[in-house]
């Protein structure tokens, strides 16, 4: 007699959502594995670039563009898609709770379900013409409240804020920009920088308004009309952006038993306090510390590099998630910025600095290092395109401020024929010295 | 500033509306002296003026019936010649019989066609010339030998006599544009300096008030509503300027008779330069510097804030004017040959066609120098520049092709495909287009060495022409041109050109040339694959941090100046590691997988 053999069913594999954390983590899963792989998410049916979102919206670009990879692509690497909501995680029995009423059940579970736009409660954020910018959707809402409009009002002086900014002024609209901050971004940036941008920000004719809060948002038959600050000025306007940061996307998860705080929490393998649950991206808060590292991290490189890791992990070579040295980048209108390691926006006591601006007020790099030591902790740049390979092993190596800033010329990343400032700088470096050792 | 700018639009639009007008702004009346100033030979001149009397001296209104009268002269003519010197039904019959046991020959024909009187001499000759190759043949019956035969006297018909005694296509299409040409009356005829000013005078200067005002923007890159252009995203506009292009390619190409008016703008500047009177080739020259010159302008404003491609537009400016355009015009003045120095073959397809040759070699020292030149380029600069530089050293700071793309036709960058089914049919295309463009130059010399015409399966005449149709003139210009507001603005280059086929083979395995991504920085945007005139999906290396080595990449940067996080740069550096390896830095545990 012949006994029946029963294969061991293929793993599954559950990710929810399709932004760069699940995605990434679903292609290496897909390198490493055999598994059966599904992707639920509820935004678009495709991964697209949400960083390119202004870009469709000021037309460099249609949102066919912002999809990374071509839609043959999944099906030719056995990648399931599905378009739906989850809304709960039932971790004892391992399934899932679509919108659609559908139950999926899982092997392996990653949560990676970004972010969404903070909203403080205040009076009139409902009124229609007043929105944020995350999603698709958030867009696709932009392109209607800002049809034909005259005057906007943007609040919240963050990336997305300036992101904002730049689009309605491709529009032809006219922006005021309400910024608590003394200078732009002043929390992140240390105030030369800070002053840069805002002063170039004022050249692209925005109205920026400093150490301005919003009070309430005034409205006319349900539409939005004007805004109030807390100095008791009234704005006039007919749409009005809410940009004051994000905050993980996890309500689905309340009651699952999965932890959560103000975030997902994870551990160093990305684990969940649910066994098979794994967490990445926007939505994550780690438990532990990263020396110089926030422990929630919204952006695109923290989630890909998570995406990476559990990837290894969930296929049998369980992997740290131990991201290299801090390096991020954006674009100020016309001005790019990259940072690499880490630059306060105010100094520690144990920290010195060096900074410099080229004449055109366009372009500068602004230098941290450990006075005790001498040893480079990071760098800005603006204006000027820096190697991250370079800053990258000089982080590891330690390297002392000397040798970065003699070697400056080697992490140039600009392109041919561009203006040289090495010789500048270094000079500029070595008489902040000598007035220094006085 | 937006009324400079509308006002430059306002004459941009007036120009080239006048422009189109002129197109058909003349009348045209033929006197024997006209065609007596534009043929050679004169027994068929004569009949020529004979059968043109109902149309001498009087005034035809249009270009398009003026043209059909003189198609249906030439036939005339030729239908005259094919009457005297066509075999008739009844020698063919003559030739078989006296075809003794079927076996064909000289003297059948020696027979037939008497030597001793003109008419039948010629058709001896003729009979020798086509059927010759028949003699000593046995056939199984007298019906097939005159099979045969009437298919020999086909042949005749089709070929010989014409070209012998009348006007084959060729001599009617050079004859059709020059006797157009000198029959116009009119305004444009009178005027021509004028014409030109209200025309493109216009348009160029209505161009450049239209640009202008782009520099109270400030400097970075401006893509600003690309995609809801009409003109840029395959829209109306865009659709309609891409007919205006394609069928200004094929009136110039194929009916240059038609624009004749165009061309006699042209002529006070043609003679001014080179001493002679315009071709449509020299308008076409004219035409397409200014595009260049103009637009260049457009361009360095466009990327002002980029040094490299403020240079590159400067040097494709510079290379269109004095290179392909001035110089050989002044060679012309200065009885040399006309010779563009910066043109390679195979894109020069004709570059070893006899006639070519011998003018080189006729023209002693210089053209002895042209020749080696332009050989030199081939197996010495393309190699060694491309290992240097890459490719882009030819296809994004010299070529005129190129010049043009980068120019005139930068504004439909994004309009090139980037899937990878394109980047398959791409890579058999240009590679076919390459080894056709060999086999066809090596038919050429091989006739030009041996005097035979066929060579392996193939008449390299037939074989050259249909080069010259196909590649030359279809898809290097009507589809090159035309399509860029369809298919981007380098269909010809990526799809089409043997040379960059050839420069791009050096480049992809021979180089110190690639585009190097910075780290981990790629945020996926894809800003650069959009940007990406070839097609070639940048964002796919960058978001995994990969080099981008390919052989189609021109190097026009542009990439590079679109990206907003500073990944892309344009690198020459050493060998070793010029691929770079699949993985992005920032994560410390992450080992590569394949
Ligand atoms: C306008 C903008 C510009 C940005 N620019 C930059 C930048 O320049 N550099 C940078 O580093 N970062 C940038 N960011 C941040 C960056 O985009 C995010 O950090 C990153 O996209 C997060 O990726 P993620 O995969 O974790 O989450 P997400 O990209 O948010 O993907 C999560 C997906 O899951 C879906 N989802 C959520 N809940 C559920 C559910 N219950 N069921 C089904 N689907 C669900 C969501 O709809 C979403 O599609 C920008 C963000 C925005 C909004
Ligand atoms: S433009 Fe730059 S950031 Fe955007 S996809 Fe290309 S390389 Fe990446």
């Amino acid at each position: 007699m012949i006994e029946s053999v029963s294969l061991p069913r293929m793993t599954h594999v559950v990710i929810i959502g399709n932004g760069i954390s699940g995605i990434t983590a679903a292609r290496n899963i897909r390198k490493q594995s055999d598994y059966k792989i599904t992707v639920i998410s509820s935004e678009t049916e495709y991964f697209f670039s949400r960083t390119a979102i202004m870009y469709i919206y000021m037309g460099h670009m249609k949102y066919e563009h912002t999809k990374p990879y071509e839609d043959w692509f999944w099906k030719k690497n056995k990648i399931d898609l599905l378009r739906d909501h989850v809304m709960k995680v039932n971790v004892q029995k391992k399934s899932l709770t679509l919108q659609s009423g559908e139950t999926v059940s899982y092997d392996k579970l990653i949560i990676a379900t970004g972010s969404k736009s903070n909203k403080f409660g205040w009076p009139g954020q409902d009124l229609q013409g007043v929105q944020s910018l995350y999603g698709y959707p958030d867009l696709e809402l932009m392109e209607k409240n800002t049809k034909g409009i005259k005057h906007a009002v943007i609040v919240g002086g963050g990336l997305i804020g300036i992101e904002m900014a730049e689009m309605l002024l491709s529009r032809k609209i006219e922006v005021t920009f309400l910024v608590r901050e003394k200078e732009f971004w002043d929390n992140v940036l240390p105030k030369q920088e800070a002053s840069l941008i805002s002063r170039h920000v004022r050249s692209h004719h925005v109205d920026l308004k400093l150490t301005t809060e919003l009070k309430k948002i005034k409205g006319d038959g349900g539409r939005v009309t004007s805004i109030e600050t807390r100095a008791g000025e009234t704005i006039e306007c007919q749409f009005v952006g809410l940009t004051a940061g994000v905050s993980p996307n996890i309500e689905f998860l309340n009651d699952s038993g999965i932890e959560t705080k103000r975030g997902v929490l994870v551990n160093e393998y990305l684990e969940t306090n649910v066994s098979d649950v794994f967490a990445l991206g926007d939505c994550v808060e780690r438990t532990y510390e990263l020396p110089g590292r926030r422990t929630v991290e919204q952006v695109w490189y923290t989630g890909r590099m998570m995406g990476e890791v559990v990837a290894q992990t969930i296929c049998g070579a369980k992997t740290k998630y131990e991201p290299g040295p801090w390096f991020n980048s954006a674009k100020f209108f016309d001005v790019e910025y990259q940072t690499y390691g880490h630059v306060g926006n105010t100094l520690k006591e144990n920290e010195s600095d060096f900074y410099w601006e080229h004449s055109s007020g366009l372009k500068c790099v602004h230098l941290v290092w450990d006075k005790t030591n001498d040893q480079f902790m990071g760098i800005n740049t603006f204006g000027i395109r820096m190697r991250h390979e370079c800053f990258d092993r000089w982080l590891r190596e330690k390297r002392s401020i000397d040798f970065v800033m003699s070697h400056l010329a080697e992490a140039n990343f600009d392109p041919e024929f561009f203006d040289r400032h090495e010789a500048e700088i270094q000079a500029k470096f070595r008489e902040q010295l000598v007035s220094h050792s006085i | 500033m937006k009324a400079v700018k509308t006002f430059g639009l306002i004459l941009f639009v007036a120009g080239f509306f006048i422009f189109n007008i002129s197109f058909f702004w003349s009348s045209y009346e033929l006197t024997p002296a006209i065609i007596k100033s534009q043929f050679s030979n004169s027994d068929k001149t004569e009949l020529f003026i004979k059968q043109s009397e109902a149309i001498q001296n009087q005034l035809i209104k249009s270009n398009f019936e003026f043209v059909s009268k003189l198609d249906e002269l030439f036939a005339s003519v030729n239908h005259y010649y094919l009457k005297l010197y066509g075999v008739t039904e009844k020698e063919i019959d003559a030739l078989v019989k006296h075809s003794a046991d079927n076996i064909f020959s000289i003297a059948a024909i020696d027979l037939t066609f008497s030597v001793d009187h003109n008419i039948t001499k010629q058709k001896n000759k003729l009979f020798k010339d086509y059927g010759g190759w028949l003699a000593g043949q046995q056939f199984s019956s007298a019906e097939e030998l005159k099979t045969q035969l009437l298919s020999v006297s086909g042949k005749l018909n089709e070929y010989a006599i014409v070209s012998q005694f009348g006007f084959d296509r060729y001599a009617v299409r050079d004859l059709k544009y020059s006797l157009t040409k000198a029959s116009a009356l009119g305004p444009v005829k009178s005027n021509p300096l004028l014409f030109l000013l209200v025309t493109i005078g216009l348009s160029v200067l209505g161009s450049l008030l239209y640009i202008f005002p782009k520099l109270q923007l400030p400097s970075g890159i401006k893509n600003n509503g690309i995609f809801f252009n009409v003109m840029k995203n395959v829209q109306w506009l865009g659709i309609l300027t891409g007919t205006w292009l394609i069928a200004f390619y094929v009136i110039l190409y194929f009916y240059p008779e038609y624009m004749t008016n165009w061309v006699l703008m042209v002529d006070p500047v043609s003679e001014l330069i080179s001493g002679n009177e315009a071709s449509r080739f020299f308008l076409y020259g004219f035409i397409y510097t200014l595009c260049i010159l103009v637009m260049g302008v457009r361009m360095i404003i466009h990327y002002r804030h980029s040094k490299y491609q403020i240079l590159r537009t400067y040097s494709v400016m510079f290379f269109q004017t004095a290179f392909a355009f001035l110089i050989p015009e002044i060679l012309i003045r200065l009885n040399q040959p006309y010779f563009d120095f910066k043109n390679i073959w195979p894109l020069d397809y004709s570059f070893f066609f006899d006639n070519r040759l011998d003018t080189l070699l006729a023209n002693g020292g210089v053209g002895i120098f042209m020749l080696v030149w332009g050989i030199a380029l081939i197996i010495i600069a393309v190699p060694v520049l491309v290992y240097f530089f890459g490719k882009r050293w030819y296809c994004s700071w010299v070529c005129g092709c190129g010049g043009l793309a980068e120019t005139l036709g930068d504004p439909y960058r994004q309009l090139s495909n980037k899937t990878l089914k394109f980047w398959k049919v791409e890579r058999w295309m240009i590679h076919a287009v390459l080894v056709f463009a060999v086999v066809m130059t090596g038919g050429v010399l091989y006739t030009y060495f041996t005097d035979a015409s066929w060579f392996l399966f193939f008449d390299t005449y037939k074989l050259r022409e249909i080069y010259g149709a196909f590649i030359g003139a279809g898809f290097a210009g009507v589809v090159g041109t035309g399509f860029y507001p369809l298919m981007g603005n380098r269909t010809w280059c990526r799809f089409g050109c043997p040379l960059a086929a050839y420069l791009g083979i050096v480049q992809r395995f021979k180089s110190r040339f690639r585009i190097t991504t910075n780290g981990g920085q790629c945020i996926s945007c894809g800003n650069c694959s959009t940007y990406c005139e070839m097609g070639i999906d940048v964002r796919w290396y960058a978001q995994r941090g990969q080099n981008i080595v390919r052989s189609s990449c021109v190097g026009c940067g542009v990439c590079s100046s679109v990206c907003p996080r500073g990944v892309l740069n344009l690198e020459v550096k050493g060998e070793a590691g010029r691929f770079g390896t699949p993985i992005l830095i920032g994560n410390n545990h992450v080992k590569i997988m394949d």
